[in-house]
């Protein structure tokens, strides 16, 4: 009996070797034949032989155009988001610094210390409607124009077109439906990759998740597309440039997820891609009310939730950090001082480094954070709208487009934040790969920018 | 008005597990239900089995596990509800649990769920099945909606290039229910005789596996669907060499239920 089943295994491992490497893609193949040929005998359809869905999959997954198609569409909903986002975020913004004026007001009546009030009000306070302010009206519009697209079946094939692109990198195919998520949360898309069966291209999935913004860091990516891509054009093609910067970035962390997990499949990852089946399944009617229950409550509301709550603190620290004082500089300032020369080599300065700490536990503060560092306690700017924004940062702080432009690939590249690492070291159970996924996009982050700073002053030094 | 209670309320109450928990041996025959997801599979389920219904997990999966009984001829009949899925050969966890169930599982009958309004699509893993067991039904379901749509399937030749009975079936409605049992049991007493077609292999494939097919019927004599196993094992499939190297092949061999 044993040897029996010992060369029955041996014969299967030995032929196996034998067949043709591609020798499953022929089942497959022929299996299709089958389906094929008698679906052909057996099926009558009266009128179009081509059903719409087929169509459209015809020229949604076309070998040409399916991907650039793609692009195209994501710019579009950029561009919705952009525009659209505008005024509901210059309403509510007025809306909540009003509330911050007269909040300080009645504290001061009521005689509350005024350390405190600032402390709750300018600190605190601030933190908060900053990020409801800037966060809320991009997520209200991406999300349901996100979950309608999910809704239709449209993301399977996004994962076919890019497929060849992740097998060419040694990566599988459903990392697209992970980056998909990524869009949304990192760490639901570090989730999302159990969907990946094979454990080494998981891993890679797992690994360059991060390089796909999730929307804690949509709005600044939206603003400083708004901010310093949309000014150096004319008026009426502030809303392309704008959309076409968030694009880019986008399109930067793609081309950086393809780099990485190219790298990772040669050298700590090394193996070949497997392969599957990926159906494409029929387009569904998207149920209006769903999208809009997955998207608000799902994900606008909880994430809006999670950086409120993570705001408040950060806020609060801040504010402590930029009230205390040492000598005559205040802990923000010497805090900052001390990580500018770091912040300089790669285009950003010490304060927006000091908020990247600050803001680990969420990317969704980052702005806030930066603004209240440069804004303290003592000299007071009512943010009211972009203009004033644009006027803190480019008059006061000398921001420049090399500003925006590293502080945009740093934003895409860096590590992620506190919750996503913790759902890496769960998802693979290693402490190695949760610092692997922490240092090597950080690592990534710095080096690019510093080329990228580097590169710009040169240019801009012969020029 | 005056309220009369039976003596416990809970024992007349359809939910009451006396009814609705399967326990062992209450059944005379297993039929599982395979089918594409979205093909109306579940909408089959739970018109075959009202609330005689039990929800779990498959043993150590997260997927979810629906299982029912209902009587049909005089006989008890446990349905087991296997995933949706598109195919059988990917190692995603609900293509496993199907395929494991349909050659471990060793049910008396497949009843095969197809959507007419895709039948190529849906073809795809009935060819699959086809190769793991004899013994199926396939219930063509959302004929009302093919019909709307133009699409005219021709059962009968269908029935005839697959080798297995098809009945077409309105889940919703429970339009050809009765057809599909009566047919189901006809093919579980054998009154039925199926052939089911097989998948024309690639010529390096069908050699390996005529390599193959002999040895593993010389340890394990009268196995049912070698084919497909051996098929699996030149897959490299880890349940299968498992239950090569553990014997448990030789339960199937034997014809023993596991």
């Amino acid at each position: 009996m044993k040897s029996e089943i010992r060369e029955i295994l041996e014969t299967a491992d030995a032929l196996r070797r034998q067949l043709p490497e591609d020798f499953r893609d022929r089942l497959v193949e022929s299996i299709y034949t089958e389906a094929e040929s008698i679906t052909q005998k057996v099926v009558h359809v009266e009128g179009d032989p081509l059903s719409w869905e087929e169509r459209i999959d015809r020229i949604v997954t076309h070998p040409l155009w399916g991907l650039p198609l793609m692009v195209l569409g994501l710019a579009v909903i950029f561009w919705i988001t952009i525009v659209g986002a505008n005024y509901p975020s210059e309403l509510l913004a007025t809306i909540l610094f009003a509330i911050e004026d007269w909040g300080s007001k009645l504290f001061a009546a009521l005689h509350v210390p005024a350390t405190l009030s600032n402390f709750l009000w300018h600190g605190v306070y601030r933190g908060l409607a900053w990020v409801v302010s800037v966060m809320l009206p991009p997520m209200a519009i991406f999300f349901p124009l996100f979950t309608l697209l999910e809704d239709l079946g449209y993301l399977p094939r996004v994962a076919f077109n890019m497929d060849w692109l992740f097998k060419k990198v040694g990566a599988h195919g459903k990392q697209a439906l992970t980056m998909a998520m990524g869009f949304g949360c990192n760490a639901a898309g570090v989730v999302a990759t159990r969907i990946i069966e094979s454990p080494r291209e998981r891993l890679i999935a797992i690994l360059t998740n991060n390089f796909v913004p999730c929307n804690g860091r949509w709005p600044l990516l939206i603003m400083l597309g708004s901010l310093f891509f949309a000014s150096v054009v004319p008026p009426q093609y502030r809303s392309l440039a704008a959309t076409g910067a968030v694009l880019g970035a986008v399109i930067v962390g793609v081309a950086f997820t393809f780099l990485v997990s190219w790298f990772l499949s040669r050298t700590m990852l090394r193996g070949e891609p497997s392969a599957f089946t990926l159906e494409l399944p029929p387009y569904r009617r998207p149920s209006v009310l769903r999208v809009l229950y997955t998207s608000f409550i799902e994900r606008t509301v909880k994430i809006l939730w999670r950086a409120v709550y993570m705001a408040a603190p950060s806020g609060g620290l801040i504010w402590i950090l930029a009230n205390v004082h040492v000598g005559s500089h205040s802990l923000v300032q010497i805090l900052s001082s001390w990580l500018d020369p770091l912040g300089h080599l790669i285009g950003l300065d010490g304060m927006i480094l000091l908020a990247y700490i600050v803001a680990i536990p969420a990317n969704e503060i980052v702005i806030p954070t930066i603004i209240m560092g440069y804004t303290g306690a003592s000299t007071m700017v009512e943010l009211e709208s972009l203009e004033a924004l644009r006027h803190l940062l480019v008059d006061q702080q000398d921001w420049t487009l090399l500003t925006a432009v590293s502080l945009m690939l740093f934003s895409v590249l860096h590590n992620p934040c506190s919750t996503t690492i913790l759902t890496i070291w769960k998802e693979t159970g290693s402490k190695k790969w949760a610092a692997v996924g922490t240092f090597l996009p950080l690592a990534v982050a710095f080096a690019t920018t510093f080329l990228v700073a580097t590169i710009w002053r040169l240019l801009g030094g012969l020029l | 008005m005056k309220l009369r209670l039976p003596k416990s309320s809970c024992e007349t109450c359809p939910l009451y597990p006396r009814e609705w928990i399967l326990e062992e041996g209450k059944w005379d025959y297993v039929v599982a239900l395979a089918g594409n997801p979205n093909t109306g599979k579940s909408t089959l389920f739970n018109a075959l089995t009202g609330l005689r219904q039990h929800v779990g997990n498959w043993p150590g999966k997260t997927v979810t596990r629906a299982e029912g009984g209902f009587s049909f001829g005089g006989k008890k009949y446990k349905l087991v509800d296997l995933p949706g899925t598109y195919s059988l050969l990917t190692m995603s966890q609900e293509e496993e649990i199907a395929r494991d169930f349909l050659i471990f599982g060793q049910p008396d009958a497949v009843i095969v769920v197809m959507d007419a309004t895709a039948l190529e699509r849906n073809l795809n893993l009935t060819l699959q099945i086809l190769e793991i067991t004899p013994r199926v039904v396939v219930a063509l379901n959302l004929m009302d909606e093919a019909r709307r749509r133009g699409i005219r399937v021709n059962v009968r030749g269908l029935s005839r290039e697959l080798g297995v009975p098809v009945v077409p079936t309105v889940a919703r409605t429970g339009q050809g229910l009765r057809r599909l049992l009566e047919t189901v049991e006809g093919v579980i007493e054998g009154r039925i005789e199926t052939k089911p077609r097989r998948i024309p292999l690639d010529p390096d494939l069908e050699r390996a596996v005529q390599v193959l097919v002999p040895l593993i019927l010389k340890a394990f004599p009268g196995l049912p669907s070698v084919r497909w196993i051996a098929l699996r094992l030149l897959d490299g499939d880890p349940s299968i060499r498992k239950a090569v190297e553990t014997g448990d092949l030789a339960k199937l061999a034997r014809g023993v239920k596991s």
